[in-house]
């Protein structure tokens, strides 16, 4: 067994880790209570946006100014995708969403594999291991600062949904779509806003992750695996539920790598995913199914 | 869907070894035909019972790596593990099936959750000592028809078509019976199915252990031909998209839709490769993009070009 004060130390670096998590689920489930697909397009994004602050971090912007840059590009990206291709080639089919953000995924990580190579890449320096003390325990500032970001990012994504118009109306389309529209809401119109802030969410993930982690064409794969996860345990369409779950998984994984170590933490996530998706569909924190 | 437009792409097929000795030709007809029972595998779930699978690799890895671990660890006859294989690829699948159809799930929560096992089984191989871990697995060179391995590319072709021509006929023939009929009730609105007196439960696992079966055959057929697999070759992503792509490009739930557009994107990744030239990852470029054309501008498939949407 382990002192207290190290598995204290595990779980608070992986609530630290847990808060992008949470960040990347929440762009997710956005989309999700909106459009009522599943994005698999999500983790090429964020890969995407990965090699974009990395690329930026090579010309001289720290990772952080450059979530400033990537923002309103991952927006318009986002934005763009929705209303140039995966709605007009999916034309209102549900299964044919899922085939095109498929197929969008596919195209965006081996246009990365080709440009970029299989090699990793990384923009951490000598603070990627700056660690600040917290009473008895060591957290890593780099993931200190990820966790403040995603908690302000959540906020203000909640402000928006909670006092604007469009997030008024992001709401309504998410209810009712037909209600929406006889209302005069532009559908979609805002189904390209929504996919294009959870875009945006992914701008703001990689610029927080790039610090301590590295890139290469297959990262964001793995972070979105967690998401889908953390999204299904969180209740599909939940914005409090994806905050919440990203937490809860960032501390599971952390003490399953302290107490199992690392490739048998790996499965557990896609253990803990299937058994969710079979036992609690509707998501532990009991949103609609 | 008539006999005979399916007796003369079984022809066709067949007259490529008469007319060429080319071993490119002859790769090339293979690998298209492999990836062509993967997604025949893929359309019976997918296309017939409208349950769209994002992890058919869990059941082409299973079958291949059954095949090999048999054969490598104990010296079990190849036709034997062959057979082993293809009966733990439709257990794994009436067993994943009937998890997930009791839990209710569907559409994008059975892609996902589809996903997640085959995910499961690639690092769980990648791991594991008999697997041989990240090394892979070697079959020995043996040729000899009793070891399932063939001197001449053609008589391995001639075993390829023999299978794809099998479910061909058995595709075909499931879209004139009453199971045929079943599935497409369940595809179309399963409530209404339900409230016909079509228990739906079962409908959709008799299918996905008939598609697991025949995907795990196409990784048996696989080995055989290669000699070589490791987890990611198998168990990868790319094998589920490949299982699945084939039959969108080629038409979703029609008889000849995954073997031609197997065909199709064989083709177009070895042009894209030629074209390209030592790039990673291209041909992969090229199967995104045409898998979202071919969603917007040809909903029917090649199959059925002119086809409802």
């Amino acid at each position: 067994m382990y002192p207290a004060s190290i598995v204290a130390e595990a779980a608070a670096n992986g609530l630290l880790t847990g808060a992008v998590y949470a960040l990347v689920a929440l762009g997710l489930t956005l989309i999700y209570g909106v459009l009522h697909i599943i994005n698999f397009a999500h983790g090429a994004l964020l890969t995407c946006a990965m090699f974009a602050v990395w690329g930026l971090g090579t010309l001289g912007v720290g990772p952080y100014w450059a979530i400033v840059l990537l923002v309103p590009a991952f927006f318009t990206l986002g934005y763009a995708l929705q209303r140039a291709v995966i709605g007009p080639a999916s034309r209102g089919r549900d299964s044919n969403v899922l085939l095109v953000t498929l197929g969008i995924a596919i195209a965006i990580q081996n246009g990365l594999l080709a440009l970029f190579r299989a090699d990793t890449r990384t923009l951490a320096g000598s603070d990627a291991f700056d660690v600040v003390t917290l009473g008895p325990m060591l957290l890593s500032r780099p993931r200190l600062f990820g966790f403040v970001g995603a908690v302000t990012v959540a906020l203000l994504l909640w402000a928006l949904l909670a006092r604007t118009d469009t997030g008024r109306a992001i709401r309504a389309v998410a209810r009712e779509e037909l209600g929406a529209r006889l209302v005069g809401i532009d559908v979609p119109h805002i189904f390209a806003v929504t996919f294009g802030l959870g875009t945006a969410c992914l701008a703001v993930a990689a610029g927080l992750l790039m610090p301590s982690y590295t890139v290469n064409p297959r990262a964001g794969e793995a972070f979105v695996l967690v998401a889908f996860t953390i999204v299904v345990l969180g209740g599909m369409g939940s914005v409090m539920g994806a905050m919440l779950g990203g937490l809860l998984i960032g501390v599971v994984e952390s003490l399953c790598g302290l107490f199992l170590g690392d490739s048998l933490g790996q499965i557990g996530v896609f253990v803990l995913f299937i058994l969710v998706l079979l036992l609690r569909p509707a998501g532990l924190f009991g949103a609609r199914a | 869907m008539r006999l005979w437009p399916v007796l003369m792409l079984i022809a066709v097929i067949a007259a490529v070894p008469l007319l060429t000795s080319a071993n490119t030709v002859l790769n090339f007809v293979a690998a298209a035909l492999i990836v062509a029972l993967a997604a025949q595998g893929w359309n019976i779930l997918g296309g017939l019972a409208g349950q769209l699978s994002f992890g058919h690799a869990a059941f082409y890895g299973t079958g291949a790596y059954i095949t090999a671990v048999l054969q490598v660890r104990w010296g079990v006859n190849a036709w034997l593990g062959a057979l082993a294989g293809v009966a733990a690829g439709a257990a794994l699948g009436t067993a994943i099936g009937a998890m997930v159809f009791r839990a209710g799930l569907r559409g994008s929560y059975f892609a996902l959750v589809t996903l997640a096992f085959a995910e499961v089984l690639r690092i769980a191989a990648n791991a594991a000592p008999i697997t041989g871990g990240a090394a892979g697995l070697l079959v020995r060179l043996d040729p000899a028809p009793a070891n399932f391995q063939f001197v001449s590319r053609a008589a391995f072709l001639e075993v390829a078509l023999a299978c794809v021509a099998a479910v061909l006929l058995l595709t075909l023939w499931i879209g004139r019976t009453r199971f045929g009929a079943r599935l497409a009730a369940v595809r179309e609105n399963e409530e209404a199915a339900r409230a016909l007196g079509i228990d739906p439960f079962r409908a959709k696992l008799q299918a996905m252990a008939l598609s697991a079966g025949i995907t795990a055959a196409a990784g048996v057929l696989y080995v055989q031909y290669y000699l070589y697999i490791d987890a990611d070759l198998v168990f990868g992503t790319g094998v589920s998209v490949a299982a699945l792509l084939a039959p969108v490009v080629g038409g979703v739930g029609t008889v000849l839709g995954p073997v031609l557009g197997g065909l199709a994107l064989q083709g177009l990744g070895q042009a894209a490769r030629l074209a390209a030239g030592p790039v990673p990852g291209v041909d992969q470029v090229v199967f995104g993009v045409f898998l979202v054309a071919a969603i917007a501008f040809m909903p029917g498939g090649l199959a059925n070009p002119r086809g409802r949407a």
